[in-house]
């Protein structure tokens, strides 16, 4: 590791970083734009265009590395596995923002500092997909946070309803996850203690043997910490009531990006540096991937509000993962990280659509997320009923989406690793959540009720979600170019 | 090359019906109708290659190479005589739905295209992985198709079919991708294609826990006692199309994966497991005709005795025989046409009557005879009467399991008696004795008509067919049969590929 007083930028790691720059940029640039005069569509091209220019810059990047090879920026990693991450978190922003648009026409406050939040918070994701270094991961993490708090609690200067919930969801939110970073932080001040390194690779010369008690504190304190924010049990408690209260375009927010990005640091974290060769850290790591996919689903069941719904199943979804990273420590071989970043690339893509059709619906004066609100929207309107059911039966898992090669994914890389009983929550907890997702399916099918109230909804956010139900088939019928586009990207 | 444009016809076709609504509520039928004519024509034009040559048809490209996945899809004689079966009862299905179904006609022939396009695929894909996706891709238009159009309780029925057959569903992607993970380890690269799979070795123990995933992937979908819970509600529930699909086609999916896949690719764990399959088969047998013999209603009796007599086809199939794997097959056909028809009947009646009660029924040869003599000749094609073609299939299915076990085929051949009792207690309950005039006005209850008759006439000419000729099938069937027997994909011959 190279240290800071010997460290000096030169053009071509600007060039490197440029992804992240650009999305920095872009952050002024609508800054300033406001500042000179507001006008929301102004703000949004422009933060649309700086997102996918941001995931544009990082295709020649891609191609000039050579598989497995990587740059060391000080603290953030250029390498396949950043890069892709990074992409997928700027085109799943620019998505966020897109389905965002016709939630807040009729807000009667300044609507355009959301996407301000929003750009600065996918700052955070960025850092986050290349961190390296635990100075980098608290950074990342924190603007992350900090950005979303703003977000979940937009609504509250609104006139249109009294915004209570949006308030205690963003106070539950900074309250637990500033305890979740004290967690990781007394974590990373163990390693350190024991180490004298921040750095990832620090942790390979964690002891590990007959004295390794204190290098397993350390690890489960920093898996504790990032397992609140991936929202697995036994930290899931905030996860269904800031869904719940959020307005529905921050929530798509935060269940797309804010997991992927925590869950992009969490694979480097723990594979890259293979200090896991702890048992107990594996044990902890399945017990905790088991307990989320079956309490996820099963109290995903009990629930009447979509928000909710989605909510419990995003902790099944992670749980999910986690046998992709468990995976990895069993066959250190590459599939697992292939298979965890074709499972998110999907993940994003339903999560996004499930949330967006919810903010198409729904304003900030009133959110659609009862499932009974549903009731006909196949006959009302059969695009987004369409793209929504699309969305379910993919995170359900079911062929023809791209769910079901992330599920196959998951599949192949528990196989390799032979973790059967993981495997065998993974179809239980997929039979179990069938239950619910075709409940919503079952009720839009339905006739509409007599009395039901409009529909809102505008173009622009109808054609972001046609595009990912596009995205949904073509990954899930013709997957083979992204798959060889991943299989680069080994740590 | 014709296979994928087989299966490409039904998913375009599908979605031109769905589009064609516009011109008026009747369009997608006669779309829907169209196309399957079109899929009957294209695979009879299959019937005139040479089955000793390998492959009837088959096509090969890459899909995900990645993952040595490929679309290769192949027909032989077997496959062909099921999709014969296939696009042959989707006719049938669009027959019985043509006066029933009045409501978002577009979207219903457009779910019933699909999930015979997914059967299609089912029946002739020869990559597992494929194989798996149209297994599964078959599955959600046919939940619509419930839980849209079918009657009093279709939610729970439709839910309940598509739990059942995904989790069994999940078990068998595991398997499946275990043999191509054994595959990998053996040779060194990624596989999911048949002819591969079936050249890995196995340890004992590994192969029996793989085979029991792919087991019970097919066991649920056959069904086999204790996996056939869902079938009752589902049948029941269905409107009739959705029954005739059901019993007709999507049942033998199951029965399919077994003969093609489950046993060939595991044949030391198949032979260890063979008396206990046999056993669920006669257990299914016997216990489903005594079940069916207590129901009420028509429909769910009627899925009670496809259970039954899908348990002639497990018995046949894991006595693994020629003549026990013909039998299986030749079940496979006639319990596809009599159990379509008898769907077709009770839909019929329910249709004009709005009951499936059999004790709200009663003395109907009167005013329907036509109807009474179709439901007749049906119930005694069921029950296995000579000269038609159920009695072949289960006759030579116990000829050849009593080879490979005496005791159980004994005993199942008791089934055949039960089938007579429960038959022809439904033709006495339903169209002899009183009717009943209180509830019933006979005028609800007009006699099929011409169009209907001929449906009728098509499926006798079937059963009687392989009743009296049964060879023109078992010619068909039997290359496929014998190299499934030796251990091969194909009969080898020169220019066949070698397995």
């Amino acid at each position: 590791m190279m240290h800071a007083e010997e460290y000096a930028i030169t053009a071509a790691d600007l060039l490197l970083l440029m992804p992240l720059l650009v999305v920095t940029a872009t952050s002024i640039w609508v800054m300033m734009a406001i500042g000179v005069r507001r006008n929301y569509s102004f703000a949004l091209v422009s933060t649309v265009a700086g997102l996918l220019l941001g995931a544009l810059a990082t295709v020649p990047l891609l191609l000039s590395l050579s598989p497995g090879v990587g740059h060391s920026l000080f603290t953030i990693d250029v390498d396949g596995h950043a890069l892709f991450f990074t992409a997928l978190i700027c085109l799943t922003a620019a998505g966020a923002s897109l389905v965002a648009h016709d939630y807040w026409l009729e807000f009667d406050d300044h609507r355009e500092e959301f996407l301000l939040l929003l750009l600065l918070a996918t700052v955070g994701a960025i850092v986050l997909a290349g961190a390296s270094h635990f100075v980098s991961l608290l950074l990342g993490l924190e603007i992350l946070g900090m950005s979303l708090y703003g977000m979940l609690a937009y609504p509250v200067h609104g006139q249109r309803r009294a915004h209570g919930e949006a308030l205690e969801s963003a106070v539950k939110y900074l309250i637990l996850s500033g305890v979740s970073s004290a967690i990781l932080l007394f974590g990373i001040a163990l390693v350190y203690a024991q180490t004298g390194s921040l750095a990832f690779h620090g942790l390979e010369s964690l002891p590990n043997g007959a004295d390794s008690g204190l290098s397993v504190l350390a690890l489960l304190l920093i898996c504790s910490g990032m397992a609140f924010k991936l929202s697995l049990v036994p930290f899931h408690l905030w996860t269904p009531d800031v869904y719940q209260g959020s307005p529905a375009p921050a929530t798509a927010y935060l269940a797309t990006v804010g997991k992927v990005a925590a869950f992009a640091v969490l694979l480097r974290l723990l594979l890259e540096t293979r200090a896991m060769g702890l048992v107990s850290v594996v044990t902890t790591l399945s017990v905790l991937a088991t307990v989320s996919i079956v309490a996820g689903n099963l109290l995903a069941l009990l629930q009447d509000n979509l928000k909710r719904v989605l909510a419990y199943s995003s902790i099944a979804h992670m749980g999910y993962l986690l046998i992709a990273l468990i995976a990895g420590f069993h066959s250190q071989g590459s599939l697992s990280i292939e298979a965890a970043a074709f499972y998110l690339l999907a993940y994003a893509i339903m999560t996004l659509g499930a949330f967006g059709v919810i903010a198409q619906l729904s304003s900030d004066a009133s959110e659609r997320d009862d499932i009974a609100g549903y009731q006909g929207l196949f006959w009302r309107r059969p695009w987004l009923a369409a793209a929504f059911t699309a969305m379910l039966l993919s995170l359900a898992g079911i062929p023809l989406t791209a769910g079901f090669i992330g599920k196959f994914y998951l599949v192949l890389a528990g196989v390799e690793s032979g973790l059967w009983l993981l495997l065998g929550a993974l179809v239980v907890g997929s039979g179990i959540g069938l239950y619910y997702y075709l409940r919503i399916v079952y009720r839009m099918l339905l006739p509409e009720p007599a009395d039901a109230s409009p529909l809102r909804g505008g173009a622009t956010g109808l054609a972001m979600l046609l595009v990912l139900f596009a995205a949904l088939i073509v990954l899930g019928v013709w997957p083979a170019w992204v798959m060889e586009a991943i299989s680069n990207i080994a740590l | 090359m014709i296979v994928p444009w087989l299966i490409a016809l039904l998913f375009v076709g599908g979605l031109l019906a769905w589009a064609s609504e516009r011109f008026g509520a009747e369009w997608p039928r006669r779309v829907a109708l169209a196309v399957l004519v079109l899929e009957l024509l294209l695979l009879a034009s299959l019937l005139g290659g040479s089955l000793q040559a390998g492959w009837l048809a088959e096509f090969n490209h890459a899909w995900l190479p990645r993952f040595g996945i490929s679309l290769h899809f192949a027909v032989d004689g077997l496959s062909l005589l099921l999709l014969l079966l296939t696009a042959f009862l989707g006719i049938v299905a669009i027959g019985s739905a043509w006066a029933e179904i009045t409501e978002r006609t577009g979207f219903f022939y457009f779910n019933l295209l699909w999930t015979l396009a997914g059967v299609v695929g089912v029946f002739s894909a020869i990559d597992l992985f494929l194989f798996f996706f149209f297994w599964e891709v078959m599955l959600i238009p046919m939940y619509f198709i419930i839980a849209i159009w079918g009657h009093e309780n279709k939610f729970y029925a439709a839910k309940k079919f598509f739990i059942f057959t995904q989790v069994s569903g999940l078990l068998m992607l595991v398997a499946i991708v275990a043999i191509a993970w054994f595959h990998y380890l053996q040779f060194g690269f990624f596989s999911f294609d048949y002819l591969d799979l079936l050249e890995v070795d196995m340890s004992r123990n590994v192969e029996f826990w793989i085979m029991l995933g792919f087991f019970l992937g097919f066991a649920v979908k056959l069904p086999s006692v204790p996996f056939h819970n869902w079938l009752p509600d589902a049948h029941s529930q269905a409107p009739s199309a959705g029954s005739i699909i059901l019993a007709g086609v999507l049942l033998k999916t199951g029965a399919y994966g077994l003969v093609r896949f489950a046993v060939p690719l595991f044949p030391n764990a198949s032979a260890e497991f063979a008396p206990v399959a046999m056993t669920l088969a006669a257990i299914s047998i016997l216990y489903c005709a005594k079940v069916a013999f207590a129901q009420a209603d028509l429909k769910r009796l009627i899925a009670y005795t496809s259970v039954s007599h899908m348990g002639f086809v497990t018995l046949g199939i894991y006595a693994w025989n020629e003549l026990a794997l013909q039998g299986a097959v030749m079940t496979m056909l006639a319990h596809g046409l009599s159990a379509a028809a008898l769907f077709m009947l009770a839909g019929a009646l329910q249709h004009r009557i709005h009951t499936r009660d059999l004790f709200a029924m009663g003395g109907f040869w009167r005013h329907a005879p036509r109807m009474g003599a179709m439901a007749m000749f049906f119930s005694i094609a069921a029950l296995g009467m000579p000269g038609l073609g159920n009695f072949v299939g289960e006759f030579l299915a116990l000829l050849g399991a009593f080879q490979a076990n005496q005791v159980l085929t004994i005993v199942s051949a008791f089934g055949l008696i039960f089938a007579s009792v429960y038959s022809l207690w439904v033709i006495q309950r339903a169209f002899h004795g009183k009717f009943p005039e209180a509830s019933l006005d006979p005028g609800r209850l007009p006699d099929l008509d011409r169009r209907e008759m001929a449906y009728y006439f098509a499926m006798v000419a079937g059963l009687v067919w392989m009743g009296v000729y049964p060879q023109s099938f078992l010619d068909l069937s039997a290359p496929t049969l014998q190299a499934l027997l030796e251990g091969q994909a194909v009969l080898a011959t020169p220019g066949a590929p070698q397995p």
